[in-house]
């Protein structure tokens, strides 16, 4: 072989062996992740899913960075499963994750978290002050894999104008009594030809299909998350009620057409620009009203059960640890002083003197600590001489107590995808809820079975 | 001429040995030299996910779990999956309206820019630039445009004495509007018929124009035969991109923000498989599922160029 032969045989073999090993490192994420060894820090923590924020988070994030004595590395973004799993199987996990609390059974029954009882007890985090729905959400038998952090309670928005305009009073818009419930929807509702203009009682479908299914009396899940209970003839009646405040409108279609139209968080509102009369919402929708169209005249109502009792669906993030974190005594540090009631009520002072700043309402701050809650509404929070806001924040502090949540399961991203499919099947008039939950069942079941 | 009658295709083994050959020459090292970064990426980014993933598909990987081999389980279990039914009825519904869709849409473009003399340039900008315009951004001006109450698209058919449908809520309309949608960035099929149309011999006109040929029959005797390549290089690719159809759909119905917009007649076989991948973690049978995609456009594509072959016209050799 000549010399220049040669030179081309040795640069074809390391190009071949460059392309080869090329191709194994792209295959190399298939290998099973196992928890590393744990090193230090190097004095960064690193946090997933919780970028800087606003007052709120920031304050509390500067304290929690003293209490802990390590710089925080928290890029912007919130929780991403693919993010998340790419870090998992390169073997380079966060150390602390910010994650909704409604996933957090989903990784722990993947053993992708640790269970933080050891971390609550050496660091004496106080679970009695926290809302036991909350703490639900995040419990695996006798195991708990997240701390709850926010919590989003729901009530009732109604748009006083819109009920004065057909005679009503706000608390004719009461979920109690279906069959009035129903009546008020077709009182209020605007149709121009097959085009709604006005919608009367938006039930939040396909979202808050478990809250009618509560106010009807059932839980779509068991309490251990084995069974799925979604073709219970209640679950049935709850959902053929809440699509029947649909059909009024024409259907879905005109219905979330219009829906689509909304300025949800401009000055133009739906509330604002008289386009609803109520529905059921997530409790930061006062503050964005408040801010937004101050103008507007409104009650907040607390979502009933048939019987009158209030009831309201808790959902909110939660703070977990991953396998595989460098050093998970430092993420325990950090996830009890952010979720302490002093670093709240620190933290809601900050907002209070913002909001005051800006010339702005302060509507409160909500959390899954009891404790935190009163304090703040003790101590910090001013009525803004507004009785209808003032009323609604009253009654979002009360209403939390009354929160429950669709307990974990090791299968929940798919038993969330099976309700919520049979929902929107039903909205689209492909199949009656009697045969969208049966389907859905079966697929649910399916799916948890497989995870058990 | 008798021996060009009697000439033989070598055959593979024939075709193999001249390969071989051909790496005694230094310029056959040289070239493969210079391709050698593209090999490299492919084999990395290609070929070495595609080996993986084949080997996934029988397997329960899941990133987090430990993985174990199940055979031939993810294939028997996505056969009797409704949703891989649902999936592969909404991407051929939208395969049979947005392919015929973008090729007549691109080439009637095409066709009026090759006569334009004066800006052409202009508007060949201004009918691509839907292509390079995020497909994302494209999702959200498919919302607004298709928006059943207060939509543009609408509110013009209105103008015509139409009662538009609710494109985007209406599941016997998503896919049409979508597809309609689709069809607004046709500026790259475009740009390829206007190449094939300007390669047309202009004498091929003139001579069927002397002899009488109506503007139908020049485009449907001279025009459509000359560029058939062009017309069967954009429907494999069009065919291909329907069954892939992905980032608007996604976007619009099952991304961030969107709970009350999804909608199984959106749910094409892409999202289906993102969904089990990311969504539930069982990239084993997210693996199983891409590959038997894999295999139906692979089916498709062999079908399209059998049949294509019959009414392909390459100048200077029919095949």
């Amino acid at each position: 072989m000549s010399g220049r032969r040669k030179r081309y045989a040795v640069l074809a073999a390391a190009a071949a062996l460059t392309a080869v090993a090329a191709s194994l490192a792209s295959a190399a994420p298939m290998k099973n992740a196992s928890p590393s060894a744990t090193s230090a820090t190097n004095g960064v923590l690193d946090i997933m899913g919780f970028g800087p924020g606003d007052e709120i988070a920031n304050t509390r994030a500067e304290i929690a960075e003293k209490a802990v004595g390590a710089r925080v590395n928290n890029p912007r973004g919130g929780f991403s499963d693919q993010t998340f799993l790419a870090a998992v199987a390169s073997r380079d996990v966060p150390d602390l994750v910010y994650i909704d609390r409604a996933k957090v059974g989903t990784y722990a029954a993947r053993n992708a978290f640790i269970p933080l009882n050891a971390c609550i007890a050496k660091e004496k985090i106080e679970l009695k002050q926290f809302r036991a729905a909350t703490l639900a959400e995040v419990r695996f038998g006798p195991r708990i894999y997240a701390i709850p952090e926010f919590t989003n309670q729901r009530t009732i928005i109604v748009n006083d104008r819109v009920a004065a305009s057909a005679g009503l009073q706000p608390r004719d818009l009461s979920v109690t009594n279906w069959a009035k419930l129903r009546q008020v929807n077709r009182q209020l509702l605007r149709k121009d030809g097959n085009k709604v203009t006005r919608i009367g009682f938006d039930p939040k479908l396909p979202e808050f299909f478990p809250l009618w299914a509560k106010a009807n009396g059932v839980s779509i899940l068991s309490k251990d998350g084995k069974k799925a209970l979604l073709n219970s003839p209640r679950a049935i009646a709850a959902l053929t009620f809440a699509y029947s405040l649909i059909q009024d409108h024409g259907g879905w279609g005109p219905f979330k057409s219009f829906r689509d139209t909304w300025d949800f968080f401009g000055a133009k509102n739906q509330v604002a620009e008289n386009q609803i009369g109520a529905w059921p919402m997530e409790a930061f929708y006062y503050s964005t009203l408040a801010q937004n169209s101050p103008g507007v005249q409104i009650t907040g109502l607390p979502f009933t059960n048939r019987k009158g009792g209030p009831i309201t669906l808790l959902t909110g993030n939660g703070w977990a640890i991953p396998r595989g974190a460098k050093d998970p005594g430092l993420s325990c540090k950090w996830i009890k002083s952010m979720t302490r009631w002093e670093t709240w009520l620190a933290a809601a002072k900050v907002r209070f003197n913002a909001q005051k700043a800006r010339n702005r309402p302060f509507t409160g701050v909500y959390t899954a600590n009891a404790v935190a809650d009163v304090k703040i509404y003790e101590d910090v929070y001013q009525k803004m001489g507004r009785a209808d806001f003032d009323e609604a924040v009253k009654l979002l502090v009360q209403v939390q107590r009354y929160g429950f949540v669709v307990p974990p399961t090791k299968a929940g991203a798919e038993f969330q995808q099976a309700w919520m499919d049979a929902v929107t099947r039903v909205l689209n008039g492909q199949q009656s809820p009697r045969a969208a939950l049966n389907q859905a069942q079966r697929e649910a079941q399916r799916a948890i079975d497989r995870a058990n | 001429m008798a021996s060009i009658a009697t000439k033989q295709v070598p055959g593979p083994l024939a075709r193999a040995r001249h390969w071989a050959r051909g790496w005694r020459e230094r310029e056959t090292w040289v070239a493969y030299l210079f391709i050698l970064p593209w090999i490299i990426g492919f084999l990395a980014f290609t070929a070495g996910p595609m080996i993986a993933s084949a080997w996934l598909s029988f397997t329960d990987y899941s990133i987090v779990y430990p993985t174990q081999k199940v055979g031939l389980d993810n294939y028997r279990e996505l056969l009797d999956d409704p949703k891989v039914t649902t999936a592969l009825k909404n991407n051929l519904v939208f395969a049979l309206f947005s392919v015929p869709g973008t090729l007549i849409v691109a080439l009637g473009l095409a066709m009026i820019l090759a006569r334009v003399r004066w800006g052409g340039g202009f508007f060949r900008t201004v009918f691509y630039l839907p292509n390079i315009t995020p497909p994302v951004a494209v999702a959200i001006l498919y919302l607004l445009l298709f928006n059943g109450s207060v939509g543009i698209i609408n509110q013009g058919l209105e103008a015509i004495g139409i009662s538009g449908p609710f494109w985007t809520t209406d599941p016997k309309w998503i896919k049409p509007g979508l597809a309609a949608m689709n069809v607004w960035s046709v500026g790259g099929t475009m740009v390829i018929f206007l190449a094939a149309l300007k390669s047309v011999p202009q004498h091929l006109y003139e001579a069927a124009a002397m002899d009488g040929a109506s503007s139908w029959r020049r485009f449907k005797d001279v025009t459509l035969p000359m560029i058939s390549p062009a017309i069967f290089f954009n429907t494999i690719i069009a065919t291909i991109y329907a069954f892939t159809y992905f980032t608007e759909a996604y976007t619009a119905y099952f991304g961030a923000g969107t709970k009350d917009n999804q909608s199984e007649a959106a749910l094409f076989y892409g999202i289906y498989i993102f969904q089990e991948a990311f969504v539930n973690f069982r990239m084993g049978y997210a693996s199983a599922l891409a590959w038997v995609l894999f295999a139906i456009i692979m089916v498709i594509t062999i079908v399209q160029v059998k049949v294509g072959n019959r009414f392909v016209y390459y100048e200077g050799n029919r095949k």
